[in-house]
């Protein structure tokens, strides 16, 4: 088992490395730089500016560039963010925070719901209540993130039960503990279920079909024939079974959810690691949009690495692999 | 079949879009900024047009009572060119007179026909999806085949470059891809830089399923034939193994063509893909991110409601083709 966890841990390694030197080379590809539009302004001298990219590596060749990142990268020194003005570190670990809050809240409502939904209509196959799942399990897989991020934002804004937009109210300085804590929650809440919403439809049409698998397996019958209770049958011995594939889907699921987040974020002002990627590349901040896809191709390794751990912790056939 | 049938028509439209728009898609008028949505009336034998007016708060209409205009076919409007070559000005239906606008969704902040700029945002959001599939399922399928075919270090490092790929999330790469092309491009570039975003991204995953599949297909008896009979490698992957792939890469590529038309829906709707003026589904739900337009003017979301269409059609047809070809590897 360790040695599956060590061998998983150094692949990574490489692969962030190759991540972040693609993200380097296609950012250098991009014509201009921070300092092109301060260098229109008449009040700020060429020498200024040139001391400036100097500081920053800005004048020297990518590649040159890269090595200097790296090192201070080394020293868990994600650089200074030249749109903020502040060390980018915190900067990444602030909103890093947020997107990991919104994915894990989301990942809990949608396996929450989706997987007791999958056994119900997989327990009462072709009833009303499978038919109904099915529909909204298809539906739900055709709905874009986009769209369904936007009718959150008309929700929030026509009934003005849930805040529109942001992670804090503009008091959010002023309040108790408890109530800062509230209104954090009651910002996540919405921009959380829309996520939710996106993943639930995939996991629990899997859940459906594995279970109905399951239900039709030779020792089934064999513990129905030995009498055991249905209830019995379905939960003690088809249900464990028919969950274990549904480990495999979970790191699946993580790419899109990040990817699914990054809109949610977008459109709906949460201030996360998506939405950091995005002001970021409008200013040409070019050492932070490395960071953040960097960060966000960490986040989504170490949530694969974690579902093969549980993957091989509950299989011993894959750590022989 | 279903699915099938809805994008036929769909694509049919797209096709005709000039032609069945009543407006064309830069067509603005402030007079009308904001006009809600309206379906002609049943008056006597004939389908009238009523007059919207401005009244009572901004951008608040009324209708007019007992002055309308009937709704004319074939009438003659905007010019246009039918599939961008032949330039025209006969449109399916309107009014004819700019005061009566026939707005069936409503207009934009800028008093556009949002039904118009639908219909041509569906020649750009439906197209690429198309394009972009084929492009890079072509060369997945070819990069797949050569790592299946020879193994050894060609496949290596192939795999290794898929893994890279796939490894990021897919619209932190979009972003940064999109960072290695200029700010302001003309619309032909950026819709060919679209797809070329777009196709980088999608060849990986393709590329590794077909290599999985020319493993098992390269060591079969007829392969050993074609070998024996000295035809040149390209030839086998090209003309022997590729093409026992096709019923799972159709099947695939139907399933997938959502993914693209949502990745140009994404990146215009944050403003890095299709500009204005030109329409793009994408660029049109833009206009509906501001909660004062969304609150009061909710006809803007009528794009969202097309892409929705549009990827139900594309799953109900990926599921059916699914059934059919039983690729249960799926």
């Amino acid at each position: 088992m360790w040695s599956f966890v060590l061998k998983r841990l150094l692949h990574m390694i490489p692969l962030l490395l190759g991540v972040s030197l693609l993200t380097f080379l296609l950012m250098s590809l991009a014509p201009g730089d921070f300092y092109t539009a301060l260098s229109q302004n008449p009040q700020i001298s060429p020498e200024t500016i040139a001391h400036l990219k100097a500081q920053f590596h800005l004048n020297q060749p990518w590649y040159v560039q890269y090595f200097y990142w790296f090192k201070s990268i080394l020293h868990g020194d994600f650089g200074y963010s030249m749109a903020y003005k502040i060390p980018a570190t915190s900067l990444i670990f602030q909103r890093l925070w947020n997107t990991f809050l919104l994915s894990f809240f989301a990942l809990i409502i949608a396996w929450g719901i989706a997987i007791p939904l999958g056994v119900w209509a997989a327990v009462r196959k072709d009833s009303w209540v499978d038919r109904g799942c099915s529909l909204f399990a298809f539906v739900g897989l055709s709905v874009p993130d986009v769209l369904l991020s936007l009718l959150a934002l008309w929700f929030a804004a026509s009934t003005g039960w849930f805040p529109v937009g942001g992670a804090e109210s503009p008091l959010h300085d002023l309040m108790s503990p408890l109530q800062q804590f509230w209104d954090y929650t009651h910002h996540l809440i919405l921009p959380a279920i829309v996520l939710a919403a996106a993943d639930m439809a995939g996991i629990m049409r899997q859940m459906r079909s594995n279970l109905l698998d399951t239900l039709r397996a030779e020792y089934v019958t064999a513990a129905r024939a030995r009498g055991l209770g249905e209830g019995w049958v379905i939960y003690k011995h088809a249900l464990r079974n028919a969950i274990n594939p549904l480990l495999t889907i979970f790191g699946y699921s993580l790419a899109a959810l990040l990817s699914g987040a990054f809109i949610v974020e977008n459109i709906m002002a949460w201030p996360g690691l998506g939405r950091l990627t995005m002001e970021a590349f409008f200013a040409k901040d070019s050492y932070l949009v490395v960071d953040c896809v960097v960060m966000a191709t960490a986040l989504l390794v170490i949530g694969n690495f974690i579902a093969d751990i549980l993957l091989a912790w509950s299989d011993p056939r894959i750590r022989l692999k | 079949m279903a699915g099938g049938m809805i994008l036929i028509f769909l694509y049919f439209v797209a096709l005709f879009a000039g032609f069945v728009a009543p407006y064309s898609y830069d067509r603005l008028d402030t007079n009308y900024s904001f006009h809600p949505p309206l379906l002609p009336r049943l008056q006597g034998p004939h389908l009238v047009v009523p007059r919207y007016e401005q009244g009572g708060g901004v951008f608040s209409y009324h209708i007019v009572e007992n002055d309308s205009k009937p709704l004319q076919f074939f009438v003659h409007g905007d010019k246009y060119k039918l599939f961008g070559l032949i330039p025209a000005t006969i449109h399916l239906f309107g009014t004819g007179d700019n005061d009566y606008p026939v707005y069936l969704l409503g207009a934009d902040q800028f008093g556009r026909d949002v039904f118009s700029r639908l219909l041509y945002g569906s020649q750009i959001s439906l197209s690429i999806g198309i394009v972009g599939i084929v492009l890079s399922f072509a060369f997945g399928m070819i990069i797949g085949g050569i790592s299946g075919y020879f193994i050894g270090a060609t496949d290596t490092v192939i795999m290794r470059l898929c893994e890279l790929i796939m490894s990021i999330p897919a619209l932190y790469l979009i972003i940064s891809l999109r960072a290695a092309f200029p700010a302001d491009m003309s619309s032909a570039k950026v819709y060919a830089m679209i797809i070329i975003i777009l196709s980088f991204i999608g060849w990986a995953s393709m590329a590794r399923v077909i290599r999985g599949m020319t493993l098992s297909l390269r060591e079969q008896q007829f392969i050993l034939a074609a070998r024996a009979l000295g035809q040149s490698h390209m030839k086998i992957i090209v003309r022997h193994i590729l093409p026992n792939t096709f019923s799972y890469v159709i099947v695939a590529a139907t399933l997938s063509v959502p993914y693209y038309i949502l990745g140009e829906v994404v990146l215009s709707y944050l403003g890095v893909g299709i500009q204005e003026p030109s329409a793009s589904w994408g660029l049109m739900l833009n206009a509906a991110q501001n909660t004062e337009y969304l609150r009061n003017y909710p006809w803007l979301l009528a794009p969202g409601a097309a892409i929705f269409v549009t990827v139900l059609a594309f799953n109900f047809l990926g599921d059916g083709l699914r059934d059919a070809a039983d690729t249960k590897s799926l």
